[in-house]
């Protein structure tokens, strides 16, 4: 069992961060990797990306938007409950290396996997400008870490409300214009991905965007979590979570994200009735 | 033994055989001819004591048989109901000869099964501790094996399972009308009682690596973790959105228990026109699976011919039974998709059979212009599997051979890495239960050398 240690809830309540303890996947953790969770016995494994790691406390934190039933029940969960299971750390970490001026763009939940990566390119010493977007400045999240993890943090709401009003895409370019950027990381819905990897192809300028499509064991056995890179099938568990961006076929993940929509959303109405009727 | 009957049972995951009575049991065991030489115990890979365990049965004296038979498997009640004991125990006996050898299997089957519903619970005996400590990477048959055989000789055992769950792939791989999950829970549970320690969520390769299990004190170490990388075909098309591999589709519906769903979590892709690809046991497990999910039609598409089918007999019968079709001589070319992305079809083409291959069966070779398409909303790939790397290349003075399966001595299952042994499909590639068991049982008898005598 792994016991939730703290909660916070962000974004008005659709964002819930949970931090667990779990010292063996904390004690490996890299900045990238991600956690399967599974809440009870019938639930169903759900990979996350980590947004923090703490070695010391032995404990790891997830920030996860509710979207379906599996992240449902992760926000019924309260301080002091467990889940039942966590496996990881999954995956390859992020490639970390010092290349000067680079750009960290992140939109939605994307920002929370962002937060670390961001602060450990900092830390090998880039010149990091963070771009963080979201719908409306309500729903924005970790405003103060981004800035405290980058030497420029920059922040876009598509109605207005907070920062620029428009796309993040609108603002990397203005700094893609400033010249001599050399890698960009963007970590956030597919669309944005997609969005940023096209500006940062006609910029030539080397893009990485980390995936999360539909898996089940996370170590290279189902197959699920297939995207294609170049042209080549890769497995995001084993192969990523992270991969050029330039390269990546967003199109086809977005449409495999898709292939339990009907079933997600029937389970999510009949977990939320019976929770309600409660 | 009794079935369910085919149109009934193609559409539950009740376990098709539905089991011996005593009386049933103790007949079919008075046909034991007690052969002096027994053929049945050469051609089981765990050389179980048939006769005897047969002969007690036939006594009654069901507490006796149960023992006899955990003095050599750990898991009877899995192996009388998985092993191909048409081609070992059975295919040996001297009553195959005439066409009807006792049927061993059922016979183990119901031992096990008598002891789970109405025996005593005793333990076999255990010896003294050792003071060793092993540690077994990957729950299925053979480390379950190694497990069982390590813990009554005095060491200590950790099993370490990657799954949130043990057993392997008798948990994700063998549906539950084949293998109900009760039974394999029950099977560890028994190793639980003796001793073995139970590491689930435990990737090593990841959570731990190999090196610090040895680090931290494990004497021995026993590498089980199964082939599990499963294989495409490579053809256009493929990550349309309702192709699986039968490892995903299985995991989903056994592991998961996805065909509750919505009661459980985790969903499946139903599937009105199904297409299996493949002819083996795992093939069948799948279109199987695929009928009680509700299909109109599964097929199962093949590009040698009945002879080649790598399934045991019993499992393609029982398929057939339950109204699944075979297109043998048949071989896809490409998937056909709509503009969401999903599966609405496949293109095949016509094969025959030419000259023999390395495998020694005859190659096949494509008709040409023999092109035809098929309807298909939901297509299983069930081609095999090979290794997977993820604990392997994190253990780089471990030898693999050029499959990237581990390089072992083929008598001990030792590795080119000082106290480390493997078995079961990592160093065969793909293969049954009982022959992954059977290397657990001689790596066990090395690892228990190496504990009492040195490397």
């Amino acid at each position: 069992m792994f016991k939730i240690v703290k909660r916070e809830e962000m974004a008005e309540g659709t964002v819930i961060l949970n931090e667990i303890e779990a010292p063996l996947i904390a004690k490996k953790a890299k900045p990238g990797q991600f956690v399967i969770l599974k809440a009870d016995e019938d639930g169903e494994r759900i990979p996350l990306t980590m947004a923090e790691t703490n070695k010391e406390k032995g404990t790891i934190t997830i920030i996860y938007m509710v979207v379906g039933k599996s992240t449902a029940l992760f926000r019924d969960l309260k301080v002091g409950d467990s889940f039942q299971d966590v496996i990881g750390p999954l995956g390859k970490a992020t490639h970390l290396e010092k290349k000067g001026k680079v750009i960290c763009v992140g939109g939605g939940t994307g920002v929370a996997v962002l937060h670390p990566i961001t602060r450990a390119m900092k830390d090998i010493g880039n010149e990091v400008t963070c771009i963080i977007g979201a719908r409306t400045k309500d729903l924005l999240i970790l405003e103060e870490q981004m800035k405290a993890a980058s030497h420029d943090l920059r922040v876009c709401t598509d109605d207005g409300s907070y920062g620029h009003h428009g796309f993040v895409t609108e603002v990397m370019k203005e700094v893609l214009d400033g010249g001599d950027i050399k890698e960009v990381v963007a970590i956030g819905p597919v669309p944005m991905m997609k969005a940023v990897s096209s500006i940062t192809k006609e910029y030539g300028v080397p893009t990485l965007v980390s995936l999360n499509p539909i898996m089940v064991d996370g170590t290279g056995m189902c197959g699920g979590c297939r995207v294609s890179v170049g042209g080549e099938t890769k497995f995001a568990c084993v192969d990523g979570p992270e991969f050029d961006g330039h390269q990546v076929d967003f199109d086809e993940l977005w449409l495999r994200l898709q292939a339990y929509m009907e079933d997600e959303k029937k389970c999510h109405q009949d977990y939320c009735t019976i929770r309600d009727a409660k | 033994m009794p079935e369910q009957d085919p149109q009934v049972r193609a559409r539950n995951f009740l376990e098709v055989p539905t089991g011996y009575t005593h009386k049933m049991a103790q007949e079919e065991a008075a046909r034991c001819l007690q052969c002096k030489k027994p053929g049945c115990v050469e051609g089981c890979p765990v050389g179980v004591d048939i006769p005897g365990f047969i002969d007690l049965i036939s006594k009654g004296d069901m507490t006796a048989a149960i023992r006899n038979l955990w003095s050599k498997n750990a898991l009877p009640a899995v192996c009388g109901r998985v092993c191909p004991q048409e081609i070992q125990c059975e295919g040996k006996c001297i009553l195959a000869k005439k066409g009807d050898p006792v049927a061993i299997g059922n016979l183990e089957r119901y031992c096990a099964d008598y002891e789970r519903e109405n025996g005593t619970g005793e333990l076999p005996p255990k010896q003294k501790p050792t003071g060793k400590k092993v540690a077994v990477i990957g729950s299925g048959p053979s480390g379950l094996t190694v497990a069982g055989d390590l813990i009554v000789k005095g060491h200590e055992v950790t099993i370490y399972e990657a799954f949130h769950k043990a057993g392997g792939v008798l948990v994700y791989g063998i549906p539950e009308f084949r293998l109900p999950k009760a039974i394999v829970a029950q099977e560890i549970n028994f190793l639980e009682r003796l001793g073995v320690k139970l590491e689930c969520n435990a990737v090593v390769g990841r959570t731990v690596s190999l090196d610090e299990l040895q680090e931290e004190g494990y004497d021995a170490v026993y590498v089980g973790v199964g082939a599990g990388l499963p294989r495409f075909m490579n053809i256009p098309g493929e990550n349309l959105v309702g192709i699986l591999s039968a490892n995903e589709y299985l995991t989903r519906a056994n592991l998961m228990k996805a065909y509750k769903f919505p009661k459980v979590d985790t969903p499946i892709p139903i599937g009105k026109n199904v297409v299996v690809l493949g002819a083996g046991n795992v093939a069948m497990d799948s279109a199987r699976t695929a009928m009680r999910l509700g299909a109109d039609s599964v097929k199962i598409v093949y590009r040698r011919s009945r002879e080649e089918m790598p399934a045991r007999k019993a499992e393609i019968h029982h398929a057939e039974e339950e109204g699944i079709e075979l297109f043998l001589l048949t071989n896809p070319t490409r998937y056909i998709g709509n503009e969401k992305g999903r599966l609405t079809g496949m293109e095949c083409l016509k094969m025959e059979l030419g000259e023999p291959d390395d495998s020694g069966r005859r190659r096949p070779v494509a008709i040409e212009g023999s092109e035809f398409e098929m309807n298909c909303d939901l297509c299983i790939v069930a081609v095999g599997s090979g290794a997977n790397p993820l604990l392997t290349s994190e253990t780089p003075d471990m030898q693999l051979n050029r499959w990237g399966y581990i390089h072992t001595d083929e008598r001990t299952g030792k590795t080119t890495k000082k106290g480390v042994w493997a078995g079961g499909d990592i160093v065969t590639g793909a293969a049954t239960v009982i022959l992954a068991m059977g290397a657990g049982r001689e790596a066990a008898n090395s690892m228990h050398d190496y504990l009492t005598l040195g490397w």
